[in-house]
């Protein structure tokens, strides 16, 4: 059954994707940017409304599945993708060397992996989503290559990155000798209870986990995740640390709950091991950090931790446990992709003579030369923090119920006290804007209007969330009832 | 002696575990980490392909052109890459990777 139709928005995507590409090599002019991000913002767009009309059902031969889980994380994919683009819009204008059409480009051809990431039934689309992410991913990283810091953002990253799916493919390779198949569905009828213990299977397990645990930057693989997000350009920083992380959480959430369902015993304390290491590392080694692109890289790794909680509650034997954990991990990953997007527009609007500034004393002052900038990041540094009634405190509520409901009380305290100390980083931030005198080198730039339209459409999220909680929780219910029903 | 399933496994093994050990243990240059990634990549088609004719399945092989193809082109970038990274800093040294810390 071949029903290639049902891939209907990848497959527009890539074509429009590659239309793109043409329109911008063609004219062999230099100031094709604006015009390219301009169609590439209109082509994930048209992709998100063909993924609203998507029907349920697998295609490709079983590889590919579309469920209420897939568009859920496709939907917030592309509004990541489509905001980190109208981010770099101004930023990349400033300098010759970022206002290359191939950047929007890039950013397409990523959002087309992680769309395939999100939908995959079968190892290989699994791996060759991912691949598709990353290779552009590794470009982007290194797109400012005469900046010296930017290069070797890109290496590392590159290197990491290579070493990671190779992990992943040895596990993959394993578990495909040991089940006789990669296919998702067949590997969920094969692993029944007395076939799941076999040592074999969960070695494979564990490396395929190592693999997945680099993409998502989770303790212990997260020592490229600080180098990277500080080297890379601020609006490349903004979409790494935005969809491909949804992207990579989601991938892995369907992995560990479908074909390795049965399994959760095993996986179950990994990532409990993972998500309380995530959260103590993103809070501590925080502190001492001066460089605020640096500072936004162990958050994430933080908060990427308070996700896991949502997974690890996944893991337990209650069917209503199981449910509300993925619906948690979902509305978390949900709420955080916009609260960083909108945190990492303020980063990219820190400019002083219309050089990037990155320092967190470059923001003293904020509060006097540009009051509102200020307050859209004092309500991202607070939601972030999880003071209420903002966004981000209803979805640290949720992780910490799920935990508790499923009986993982010492992971919702280690969640509680880790939140104490990264509220204490996040609140320095907005003390310097608003109580610390300006710095000698005078005020920022002032800031352009791309950047204030993201920053307040995400902050007005951010900040309104609780007055109309209830369609994101209905489309987060509906994507848990497709996979862990 | 007859060649066996379990032969061709632990070679894959060994060249995957030269290949881990190529990128930790290496202090050189930056080419033979590319290098130690193929090798990675090259036991896993090994693995693929020995399990697939164990298994008389034609997945394993269809799943070793994918990750021949992606090999290639993930050598591209990454030779991209650090051809960009010599124009800037004159060295591949591994030890010279270190501008980003802290």
């Amino acid at each position: 059954m071949m029903n290639w139709t049902l891939a209907l928005p990848e497959a527009a995507l890539a074509c429009a994707g590659l239309a793109i590409l043409g329109a911008g090599v063609l004219p062999r002019r230099h100031d094709m940017f604006f015009p390219i991000s301009m169609a590439v913002i209109g082509a994930l767009v048209l992709a998100g409304v063909l993924v609203l009309g998507q029907g349920d059902g697998a295609a490709l031969a079983g590889q590919y599945v579309s469920d209420a889980f897939a568009r859920f994380s496709k939907v917030l994919v592309l509004i990541g993708a489509a905001l980190a683009l109208t981010l770099a819009l101004d930023f990349n204008q400033t300098d010759r060397d970022l206002a290359r059409f191939e950047y929007p480009v890039l950013i397409l051809f990523a959002a087309i992996g992680m769309m395939l990431m999100v939908s995959a039934n079968d190892l290989m689309t699994l791996y060759l989503g991912l691949e598709l992410q990353s290779l552009a991913a590794y470009v982007l990283a290194a797109f400012n290559r005469d900046s010296e810091r930017s290069a070797e953002a890109g290496l590392k990253y590159f290197v990491l990155g290579a070493l990671a799916s190779g992990l992943l493919l040895y596990g993959m390779s394993l578990v495909y000798g040991f089940v006789g198949t990669t296919s998702f569905d067949r590997l969920a009828e094969a692993l029944t209870a007395e076939h799941a213990a076999s040592l074999g299977l969960v070695t494979a397990l564990v490396f395929v986990l190592a693999g997945l645990a680099f993409k998502i930057s989770a303790v212990p693989f997260h020592m490229w995740a600080p180098d990277v997000y500080e080297g890379a350009p601020t609006p490349v920083t903004a979409f790494f640390a935005s969809a491909p992380k949804l992207a990579a959480v989601a991938l892995l959430t369907r992995v560990l709950t479908q074909p390795f369902g049965e399994l959760s015993a095993q996986w179950g304390q990994v990532l409990w091991l993972v998500s309380a290491g995530s959260m103590i590392l993103g809070a501590f080694a925080a502190i001492g950090q001066r460089n605020i692109k640096r500072l936004m890289a162990y958050s994430s790794i933080g908060n990427v931790g308070y996700a896991l909680i949502g997974l690890v509650a996944a893991a337990s034997a209650d069917p209503a446990v199981r449910s509300e954990g993925v619906r948690a991990l979902l509305f978390y990953m949900a709420i955080y992709l916009l609260m960083t997007i909108g945190a990492f527009a303020v980063l990219a609007a820190m400019r002083r003579r219309g050089r990037p500034v990155e320092e967190i004393e470059d923001l003293a002052g904020l509060a006097r030369s540009d009051i509102g900038m200020a307050v859209w990041m004092l309500v991202f540094m607070f939601a972030m923090a999880g003071v209420p009634p903002l966004a981000g405190f209803w979805s640290k509520l949720f992780v910490f119920r799920a935990a508790i409901e499923g009986g993982y009380v010492w992971l919702a305290v280690i969640g509680v006290l880790t939140s104490v100390v990264a509220a204490y980083y996040y609140v320095r931030i907005v003390r310097v804007m608003f109580f610390d005198a300006p710095g000698a080198a005078g005020a920022l730039d002032a800031r352009p209007a791309s950047l204030t339209v993201v920053m307040a459409a995400t902050g007005l999220f951010t900040a309104l969330f609780s007055v109309a909680p209830g369609p994101l929780l209905a489309a987060a219910q509906a994507a848990v009832a497709a996979i862990a029903g | 002696m007859a060649i066996t399933l379990a032969h061709y496994l632990i070679v894959a093994a060994i060249l995957f575990v030269l290949g881990i050990f190529g990128i930790f243990l290496n202090r050189k240059n930056v080419i033979v980490i590319l290098m130690s990634v193929e090798l990675i990549l090259l036991a896993v088609n090994l693995n693929l392909v020995a399990f697939s004719s164990a298994l008389n399945d034609l997945t394993g092989q269809v799943f070793a052109m994918f990750v021949l193809t992606v090999a290639a082109a993930e050598a591209a970038i990454g030779l991209a890459i650090v051809v960009i990274y010599f124009r800037n800093k004159g060295s591949i040294e591994v030890e010279d990777i270190s501008t980003l810390k802290g």
